[in-house]
């Protein structure tokens, strides 16, 4: 789904059911929103814009406070994402190790630029900025799991098994 | 008897396959009939030698590594349960030279205990400082950190002491105490380090510094790439809780103090501490103009410390050894330990927590054993995307705080990244200029807009277009951030660049191919 359309869906049932269970998790706290949030993205993968409304109403925020909250922080993502999440690591630890070859490789081999997401929906790439595993640059994260001193021929096999 | 055997839960152990390892030493050790208690410890920090994994016996532990699930079962074969010589054994672990010359004093049950057993913690020293800070008066805590001569590990190295005091000072009303694990800078994992090995050193810490305080409320601000460290963390807390070390009433003293792990989302300027506390308040990380500083009004207005996870870890040995202990570790006015971490191009890289005053030289040489790539060690940069690079004919200058000062330099949260010979310093300048044009808050002109210009300027040099002139641009544009900008991000992003230009001219006038 483009980013586009994701903007003008309506919530399903289903979404609205995880950002209440999100809401109801967090609410109450002092300054829960950014709790929110994460809770929404670990539930749906992503802080979908038409969840806005919802989450302004209930914590009793505008929904421009809560658009320029969701904005502000590189980790929210307003879109959906592959099934497999590829972090590679572009900061100067990793660049002491030539990280951008690493990215450049991991470009070509998924077929997809940094921040985007595969047409099949497989992967999602995104640039990070230090994993604090500097000592084995380059840093890779996929779907959670860190990866260190990470070749392109490694990468290659890590990446093999996922589905 | 079960055998113990340590296999690393620390992120960079695993991210070597240390969790694959334990898994095949389970596995082995079931095929086989024996009984092995395996403990997921943290790292020791000598990440060459990771996964390094530990068995213990009744003259000590031994150590072997870099292990490979393929060496599992050779390891069993050659009599690992009893220390038995194999490839990989390096003898015993305190013996291994690059750990037995560092002074850990903070780090100093990194890698040895189970990181989330208060039992374990206890039994190799921990909570003493807690029980000896009980004792003792509000003031006559906070007089024992200001003696200790400790200063903010976060990397501005402000006196410790002197911050608790301002907010011991604030009249009684709710205040907070929050812990800066943002650990944004590339080259540092001292805090992840410290979180996932010893993660109740650091709560004892928060601890102690809420009862000198009158805090009953603490934060750690964890940053949303660390989902190891956060684990141990709410691991430890509850085990902590779940002891009476956290709660309402700690240790039957009456005090109360509660912690709660709050995430960030990616977002490197909320570092800086007025961005964390509207961060933690679940708000834009936009800097709030200072004064009033945290101390005075900091979350939700109430008075607050912040400090990095280190400059709280460190409190409890201070307390429980005393300072002067703690003291006569240094040199000059940078007094007990840093954690260094050794990163990049390095063939030995980790952690080396040391007393100040150890050079640059001996760090990489003496501990990193050179580049990793075999090439001449060309510069380091010290103390994150803001510090300045240091070339090789520099490496002989101390590791404190005045003399990285006295080159131009700064130690910041003590993270060292080596380069060899292949690396393009003008486009590290540019990088830098990138990461301030993404990572700036916005609020201020002189970072927001002049961090995009100074990208625009460099490619403009990297392109040879008019280089000389755009290159004089360059360093006015530097001199306008330096003085002009609200917080460190702005006002620092110049140092890596200027440095570069001083000490690397030749990398900005190369010819374009
Ligand atoms: N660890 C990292 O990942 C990282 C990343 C970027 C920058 N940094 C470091 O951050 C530093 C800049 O930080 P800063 O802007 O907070 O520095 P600062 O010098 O303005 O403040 C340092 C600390 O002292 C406190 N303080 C200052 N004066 C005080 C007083 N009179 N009473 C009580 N408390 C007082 C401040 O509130 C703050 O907590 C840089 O030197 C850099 O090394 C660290
Ligand atoms: C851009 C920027 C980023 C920062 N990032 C961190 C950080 O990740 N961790 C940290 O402890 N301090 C960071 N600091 C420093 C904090 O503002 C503050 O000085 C520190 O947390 C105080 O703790 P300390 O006195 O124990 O060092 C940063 C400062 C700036 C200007
Ligand atoms: S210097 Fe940059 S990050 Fe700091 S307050 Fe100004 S705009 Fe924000
Ligand atoms: S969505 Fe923020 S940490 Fe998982
Ligand atoms: S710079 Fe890449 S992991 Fe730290």
């Amino acid at each position: 789904m483009s980013a586009d359309r994701a903007l003008r869906d309506p919530l399903d049932d289903l979404s609205r059911e995880q950002v209440e269970a999100a809401l109801a998790t967090y609410q109450g706290r002092p300054g829960p929103l950014l709790q929110v949030l994460h809770e929404v993205q670990h539930r749906l993968g992503y802080v979908p814009p038409a969840a806005i409304p919802l989450i302004a109403e209930v914590l009793n925020l505008s929904r421009a406070d809560v658009h320029g909250v969701v904005t502000f922080y590189h980790h929210f993502r307003q879109a959906p994402i592959g099934r497999h999440v590829i972090q590679v690591c572009q900061a100067e630890a990793c660049r002491s190790m030539h990280c951008e070859k690493l990215t450049e490789h991991v470009q070509r081999k998924l077929g997809v630029e940094l921040h985007g997401t595969t047409a099949d929906g497989r992967y999602t790439l995104e640039p990070v900025y230090c994993l604090g595993n500097c000592a084995c640059s380059p840093a890779v994260m996929i779907d959670g799991e860190l990866h260190g001193r990470v070749t392109p021929d490694s990468f290659d096999a890590l990446i093999a098994p996922l589905s | 008897m079960n055998i113990k055997v340590y296999v690393p839960r620390d992120a960079t152990a695993l991210s070597l396959g240390a969790g694959r390892v334990a898994a095949a030493i389970d596995r082995e050790a079931q095929r086989r009939g024996l009984r092995v208690q395996l403990v997921r410890n943290g790292s020791r920090g000598l990440f060459w030698l990771e996964p390094l994994i530990e068995v213990a016996s009744a003259e000590g532990r031994h150590a072997y590594g870099p292990v490979t699930v393929q060496d599992v079962s050779s390891l069993f074969d050659a009599g690992f349960l009893d220390g038995k010589p194999h490839r990989l054994h390096l003898g015993l672990t305190d013996e291994i030279k690059e750990l037995k010359s560092q002074q850990r004093l903070t780090f100093a049950r990194v890698g040895v205990i189970d990181p989330v057993s208060v039992e374990d913690y206890v039994a190799h020293g921990g909570y003493a400082g807690l029980k000896r800070a009980l004792a003792l008066s509000p003031s006559e805590i906070v007089d024992a950190v200001t003696q200790s001569g400790l200063r903010g590990r976060g990397g501005a190295a402000f006196p410790t002491g002197i911050k608790w005091k301002t907010v011991l000072d604030q009249p009684p009303q709710q205040k907070y105490v929050t812990c800066n694990a943002d650990e944004g800078d590339s080259g540092t994992f001292a805090d992840r380090m410290l979180m996932e090995g010893d993660p109740l050193t650091l709560i004892e810490g928060m601890t102690i510094a809420g009862i000198a305080v009158g805090a009953t409320q603490g934060y750690i601000y964890l940053r949303a790439e660390y989902p190891h460290a956060h684990r141990a963390l709410d691991e430890a807390i509850a085990s902590a809780r779940a002891a009476g070390y956290l709660g309402g009433n700690i240790l039957g003293s009456g005090k109360q103090f509660e912690l709660e792990v709050r995430l960030g989302a990616g977002a490197y300027i909320c570092g800086e501490e007025t961005s964390m506390l509207e961060s933690l308040e679940g708000k834009r990380g936009e800097v709030r103009v200072r004064p009033p500083l945290p101390a005075i009004k900091g979350l939700f207005g109430r008075p607050t410390i912040v400090n990095n996870v280190i400059s709280l870890a460190s409190v409890p040995v201070i307390l429980a050894k005393g300072a002067d202990f703690y003291k006569d570790f240094g040199t000059g006015k940078s007094r007990g330990t840093i954690p260094l971490q050794l990163a990049g191009n390095i063939k030995h890289g980790g952690l080396f927590e040391r007393a100040f005053g150890l050079t640059l030289r001996e760090l990489i040489y003496d501990y990193g054993v050179g580049s990793a790539s075999g090439r001449e060690i060309r510069a380091v940069q010290v103390g994150g995307p803001l510090g300045a690079y240091i070339p090789a004919s520099q490496f002989d200058t101390a590791i404190d705080y005045e003399a990285l000062s006295a080159i131009g330099a700064l130690l910041g949260h003590g993270g060292v990244v080596v380069f060899d010979d292949t690396v393009d310093m003008a486009g590290m300048a540019r990088y830098a200029m990138e990461f301030c044009a993404k990572e700036s808050c916005g609020k201020c002109t002189p970072c927001r807009i002049g961090s995009t210009r100074g990208v625009e300027l460099m490619d403009r040099v990297l392109a040879n277009v008019d280089r000389e002139r755009n290159l004089q641009l360059v360093e006015e544009l530097c001199d306008t951030m330096l003085h002009g900008s609200l917080c460190g991000l702005g006002g620092m992003t110049p140092f890596p660049v200027q440095s570069a230009l001083k000490y690397f001219p030749e990398d900005f006038r190369k010819t374009v191919q």
